[in-house]
């Protein structure tokens, strides 16, 4: 089986389009970094404007953790994408390059191949919040400094102790692969219905897409079925960043507001990604190669 | 909030008519006891207690120079103050130099008797509309103080003393202020999650008021402070 | 080794698959001894190459039962897939890897761990060695034919089924190929089942034949069995063919006479006249260069799938 990873580990980085979503999120977060560097300012102030009238506030406010948490937030929407690229093409792809059907006369079980491609994809996805988290939390560290993390909700403020700020980062960024694999597993599974890569691809953002709409727009009808839809659950790493307070309004350092909220949604993810990656085995051992 | 006091006192008195009792003379005693701290430094805890911000209690630290040069600094960190705490204070020196003291009966703060004195401002173009106090006549201190500007609306200031009583500072400072309701767009937050509920009427006025209260471990006096700390 | 030494490599018994509308195989049996070139033909959508994904459980057949090496295909799949290596239609390789690459990739998949050597080696064998750190993308078609073929054998499996493996290639690639399945054949004692359009290729070199035509066997059988001898043609050259034709036109062999080709004169008679012919071209003074009997697989091809053969036989 490790065998299997290892070579599928290899195909994945021995290929181009590989390294495309790793020079996007480059480009995307030095560009964002350039801006915040520049104009930063600007942008703090226009966040203050209604504030600032009743607090003084001061300090480093445009710093390393405020930047990247602005970051997470534009790029956790479009990440997806850049999953799907190599998930979604994990067996459509094979299927297109005529090599499916020299892969599965090989003396391994189908169920094997299937969890190897998984596995490799999940290791391709980390790798690639790795670098996210290298360029958009320790460089942003190192360009605009640390200080406590202010940060302003629509309905209230949150203020991070400095030395309180980086274990959450952690805790976001781990919350983060597992929504990120539950996109991986969706295109994983969606690969196996296609034989080119670009029909999957498509359908995955669609589906992420469509799901996001219906988890964010607030529709009675649609309250029904949101907690059921992964997107709903995608953005649980910002309950890291939401502090307990004491009956005297005092927040308490190391706590998070909704821990059970992370806990709930992590298993909604896991469930996704286990009944994802199942029906992709089960469907693709009754797949009739003919590709 | 030091500063405020102090500065306060350093005032002319003019005449008044006699139909208001002249609280000048208590006001000065006060003033005489504030006045044998020429300098201190002094650590203390902040904390921020408004409806929509959640934030830690942080580490203070806070200056004061004869005649009116205060400052209070965040020991590292982004440090949230209301806004006119301490500029009412500087512009209360800058612009004012004189004020009517007068007697407005008595009152009880935080268990202790206090007699109210209403300090008016004689120039009309003073920030300062009026400010209320409430001396603590048998130890010569100040309980609690609230001021109404033109620029900043209504605080209140409410202290309490221990060991450096004998000093007329604090052991610990209330500041309760107005302030706005506190509401961003989605759009610019870039929140898609709603899991909000309305917020119920009682919990609408908590939004409306503010306190910051700093609570002082120790007061360094007199030993001398350098006039570039204040800049 | 989990088989045993058994006569027949392939034991195909009964197979059917049928997908939504289409019967695309049905009810097929043949076998396939140990040593066999065995030529599978069939017209286009014969259901050749469906019968040849299921021996290699691309395709779930939808009933009957296949043994290889012995044992049930259903329950050995992983022990028996190590012992065969095919190449199935355009076999297609990684276009963004070498050409060694791929043949390293694949060997791990198979369970090996070539050296450089040994895999330069097997490319030398199908003639990419010049090739080996080229970028698949960069090859002609037969060469990736070729290389196919390497991928194929890299693990030295004990049977190879190859679908259509000369398509693609130039006259020299195809002689190659058909050279390639003699020597796996005979020097390397490899079992061999090849699938091809080409049919005077796999009458070159094919031991045994089957031949299916909308899914079902037609015929079964070695070459010598199922050609007629009384069909037999012989191809004639001679030092003049012109002259010699005209003689043979004026003489009893008239009637056997095949339309006039350029460089050869074939006569269609009974093999056991043979002896009759070369005493008839002797009195007829006609120097003769070569005299070879031909088993016109074509017209046997032809006639069995027009249904000429089963009306006879």
């Amino acid at each position: 089986m490790r065998t299997l990873i290892n070579i599928e580990l290899y195909k994945i980085f021995k290929r181009p389009r590989t390294y495309i979503a790793f020079a996007a999120i480059t480009a995307l977060i030095v560009m964002i970094q350039f801006g915040l560097k520049v104009d930063g300012k600007t942008y703090v102030d226009f966040m203050l404007n209604d504030l600032g009238s009743t607090l003084q506030i001061e300090g480093n406010i445009l710093n390393g953790y405020l930047v990247c948490y602005v970051m997470l937030q534009l790029l956790l929407v479009h990440v997806p994408l850049l999953i799907a690229l190599i998930a979604a093409d994990m067996i459509s792809g094979e299927a297109n390059m005529g090599t499916l059907r020299v892969l599965l006369s090989k003396p391994y079980s189908r169920t094997q191949f299937m969890l190897a491609k998984f596995i490799a994809s999940t290791i391709y996805t980390l790798l690639l919040l790795v670098w996210l988290a290298f360029l958009a939390l320790f460089v942003s560290m190192w360009v605009f400094g640390t200080d406590d993390m202010f940060l302003m909700k629509s309905s209230y403020v949150v203020l991070l102790k400095e030395n309180d700020v980086f274990w959450r980062y952690i805790g976001a960024f781990g919350f983060a692969a597992l929504a990120m694999t539950t996109v991986a597993a969706l295109g994983f599974f969606l690969s196996v219905f296609a034989e080119n890569s670009i029909g999957p691809i498509v359908a995955t953002m669609s589906v992420i897409i469509f799901f996001t709409i219906l988890s964010t727009m607030n529709i009675p009808i649609f309250n029904l079925v949101k907690p059921y839809l992964f997107t709903t659950h995608m953005i649980g790493w910002k309950e890291f960043f939401d502090i307990q307070v004491t009956d005297a309004n005092e927040a308490i350092v190391g706590s998070i507001q909704y821990p059970e909220r992370i806990i709930n949604s992590s298993i909604v993810l896991l469930i996704h990604i286990i009944l994802f990656v199942a029906a992709a085995i089960v469907v693709f051992k009754k797949k009739d190669v003919l590709s | 909030m030091r500063t405020f006091i102090i500065l306060l006192f350093t005032f002319h008195f003019s005449t008044f008519t006699s139909s208001a009792q002249d609280m000048t003379p208590l006001v000065m005693k006060v003033k005489a006891k504030l006045d044998q701290v020429n300098d201190y430094e002094a650590d203390g805890k902040m904390k921020t207690d408004v409806a929509f911000i959640k934030a830690p209690v942080g580490k203070v630290k806070i200056y004061f120079k004869k005649p009116n040069k205060f400052r209070l600094r965040k020991d590292g960190g982004i440090s949230l103050l209301p806004k006119g705490g301490v500029s009412v204070n500087m512009s209360s020196i800058v612009t004012t130099d004189e004020f009517v003291a007068l007697a407005a009966g008595e009152a009880v703060v935080a268990g202790t008797k206090t007699k109210v004195v209403k300090m008016l401002p004689v120039n009309e173009n003073s920030d300062v509309v009026l400010t209320t106090m409430y001396i603590d006549e048998a130890n010569l201190l100040v309980r609690k103080a609230v001021t109404t500007t033109k620029e900043n609306g209504t605080y209140e200031i409410e202290m309490t003393y221990g060991k450096f009583s004998n000093f007329g500072l604090p052991d610990k400072v209330t500041f309760s202020f107005n302030t706005k309701n506190y509401k961003l767009p989605k759009g610019l937050t870039l929140e898609f999650d709603d899991n909000e509920k309305p917020l119920t009427e009682e919990q609408k006025l908590k939004n409306k008021k503010g306190r910051v209260e700093i609570v002082y471990t120790n007061y360094i006096i007199n030993k001398g402070i350098a006039d570039t700390i204040f800049k | 080794m989990l088989y045993m030494e058994m006569q027949e490599i392939i034991q195909v018994k009964g197979l059917t698959k049928s997908f939504k509308n289409l019967t695309a195989v049905n009810d097929l049996s043949f076998s396939v001894r140990e040593g066999d070139v065995y030529g599978f033909l069939g017209q286009n959508g014969a259901g050749k190459s469906t019968t040849i994904r299921m021996l290699l459980t691309l395709i779930e057949p939808t009933a009957g039962s296949i043994d290889l090496f012995g044992l049930s295909l259903n329950s050995y799949r992983t022990e028996i897939l190590r012992q065969v290596g095919a190449v199935i239609e355009k076999p297609d390789v990684y276009k963004y890897l070498s050409a060694i690459d791929n043949l390293q990739l694949f060997a791990r998949l198979s369970g090996l761990k070539p050296t450089h050597l040994q895999l330069m080696q097997q490319l030398e064998m199908v003639g990419l060695a010049s090739r080996a750190k080229d970028i698949v993308k960069t090859f002609s078609q037969g060469m990736k034919q070729r290389l196919g073929i390497a991928v194929a054998l890299i693990h030295n499996p004990k049977l190879i089924i190859l679908d259509e493996p000369t398509n693609g290639l130039d006259p020299q690639g195809i002689a190659d190929i058909r050279n390639l399945i003699r020597h796996l054949s005979k020097d390397l004692n490899k079992t061999i089942l090849v699938s091809s359009h080409l049919l005077n290729e796999i009458e070159q070199i094919a031991t045994r034949v089957l031949i299916i035509d909308k899914g079902k066997k037609l015929v079964e059988g070695s070459a010598a069995e199922l050609f007629d001898p009384a069909q037999t043609l012989i191809e004639l050259e001679t030092l003049d063919n012109e002259s010699a034709f005209n003689k043979l036109v004026q003489s009893n062999w008239k009637q056997a006479l095949q339309p006039r080709r350029a460089s050869t004169i074939l006569i269609k008679l009974h093999r056991d006249h043979i002896p009759n012919l070369h005493r008839d071209l002797v009195a007829l003074d006609i120097p003769v260069l070569s005299l070879q009997p031909r088993h016109s697989l074509e017209d046997f091809f032809l006639q069995v799938t027009s249904g000429q053969y089963a009306n006879t036989h």
